[in-house]
């Protein structure tokens, strides 16, 4: 009974769960669906919605730039902070060098930090 | 229990995973119905209204007349959607929010068996990589619904998860700094040991909350779905069950935002008085730690329904100021704050 399981097993039957859980409801609904209560569509039911109005274009608008500068400087922050994570833990047992090396890097982060915020990527305009 | 013992182990295996399994969406499904039920009490009583008291006793059944309208509203689909993308976002962003609880130990042990789903060494690492994924659903909902207020919702929201994730990121790590060990478990057994972590580190307590706020698209920061502007943000197309999911998952997110928050700053399931910090050795114990963590849980639910409706929504630009150029920046100060003096102390 006091067997060790790898945790990586109950998170596979976990995640097989959680599944079900979205998917079941979603069923359920279609089988109503199909069983009583058909579709009914019309073509404002089907029009786009645009409060009231009606939709001109493409959907796919043009969008502002700002948010792909955004996307690049979460890719570099999201990297240092898992840096950091392993850092962290070991860090009761450092030796004054890794530490300092440790804050280097960090250091050089910030300076990415001030160069983008400088550059104004940071600012919404 | 000597059948127990009679079991091959893959069969022990598969009856205490499914049975844990089993017991945490048991316990979790009717906390989610019953946020939903509470939060819209809670805003009621704030704004002086009754709010729903019909169904059943203190309309207590509510959540149930709920779920069922859900499934027998008409299950429509647009014409104009891409229908595969449309119909797995629903369920994609569902998911993550599931699957955060399963590293999160909610008690100590009952019987012999710990009270977490997968005790991981990396924990907090998985939960990171789990709490990204949820931005997946929103991006494909506002792709699949192909309409211009759900497309600008999930930019949008993409840009202020991925721009809080940092925040959320940063703010953990003096936590970690302290208790030297990625497990939650471990890091549950060091604040019993030493006293609650949101007294070591309150500024990442401050930044966790807030990002906590922003990562489950909650008011101050629920621009996504901004009414005034978008509509609904990524689910304006959707309706019914569809719908329905997206609201769950939200809450789903709050509850394990909120159990995130228990565990890194709160003592998890620990209490620091009567002896309540250690693993239970009885049933009874064990029972009553996991009401000591569902207890401290939904204070915070209490506490995200109550900010919802004090406070206005921030402007955009605010928004991602508050994230990048404070939040960003404090995290990083903290962190060489609380290493130098942990480092001075040692």
């Amino acid at each position: 009974m006091t067997t060790e399981y790898d945790p990586y097993l109950f998170l596979a039957v976990f995640l097989g769960i959680a599944l079900v859980f979205p998917l079941a409801p979603l069923g359920l609904a279609r089988l109503w669906a199909v069983l009583y209560s058909n579709n009914k569509p019309g073509p404002i039911k089907n029009a786009t919605y645009e409060c009231g109005l009606e939709s001109k274009g493409d959907a796919r608008v043009q969008f502002r730039s700002d948010y792909y500068l955004y996307g690049i400087v979460f890719l570099i922050f999201d990297v240092e902070a898992l840096f950091l994570l392993p850092f962290a833990v070991a860090f009761t047992g450092l030796p004054m060098g890794a530490i300092v090396a440790m804050l280097v890097f960090l250091l050089l982060l910030v300076e990415g930090l001030v160069w983008a915020w400088k550059k104004g990527v940071l600012s919404w305009t | 229990m000597s059948w127990i013992e009679h079991l091959s182990p893959t069969q022990q295996f598969v009856l205490f995973s499914t049975l844990k399994v089993l017991c945490v969406i048991v316990v979790l499904l009717p906390t989610i119905a019953y946020s939903v039920m509470a939060e819209r009490r809670v805003s009621a009583a704030i704004q002086d209204r009754v709010g729903p008291n019909r169904v059943g006793p203190f309309g207590l059944l509510q959540p149930l007349a709920d779920g069922l309208k859900f499934i027998l509203k008409e299950d429509f689909t647009p014409a104009h959607v891409r229908k595969v993308f449309f119909w797995i976002a629903p369920a994609v962003a569902m998911v993550p929010a599931f699957m955060t609880m399963a590293v999160i130990p909610f008690g100590s042990t009952l019987g012999a068996q710990k009270m977490v789903i997968a005790d991981l060494n990396v924990g907090i690492l998985y939960t990171f990589g789990i709490v990204s994924l949820g931005v997946y659903g929103i991006i494909l909902a506002g792709y699949a619904s192909n309409s211009k207020y759900p497309f600008l919702g999930a930019i949008r929201s993409t840009a202020q998860m991925i721009s809080y994730e940092i925040a959320m990121g940063l703010s953990v790590i003096p936590v970690f700094l302290c208790v030297g060990d990625l497990n939650l478990g471990q890091v549950i057994s060091y604040q019993s040991n030493h006293g609650w972590l949101v007294l070591y580190a309150p500024v990442s307590f401050v930044i966790f909350l807030v990002a906590a706020f922003a990562e489950t698209n909650r008011l101050p920061f629920d621009l996504p779905e901004c009414e005034t502007e978008l509509v609904a943000g990524y689910h304006t197309e959707y309706s019914s069950m569809k719908f329905a999911l997206f609201f769950l998952g939200e809450y789903a997110n709050m509850i394990a935002a909120s159990a995130m928050m228990v565990t890194l700053f709160f003592g998890g399931w620990t209490l620091p008085f009567f002896g309540l910090d250690q693993p239970a050795t009885g049933i009874l114990g064990g029972f009553l730690h996991i009401g000591i963590f569902m207890g401290k849980m939904l204070m915070f639910m209490l506490l995200f329904i109550w900010v919802r409706w004090m406070l206005p929504r921030f402007r955009y630009d605010q928004l991602m100021d508050l994230g990048w150029r404070r939040f960003v920046p404090l995290g990083l100060v903290n962190i060489v704050a609380t290493a130098i003096f942990l480092w001075m102390r040692a």
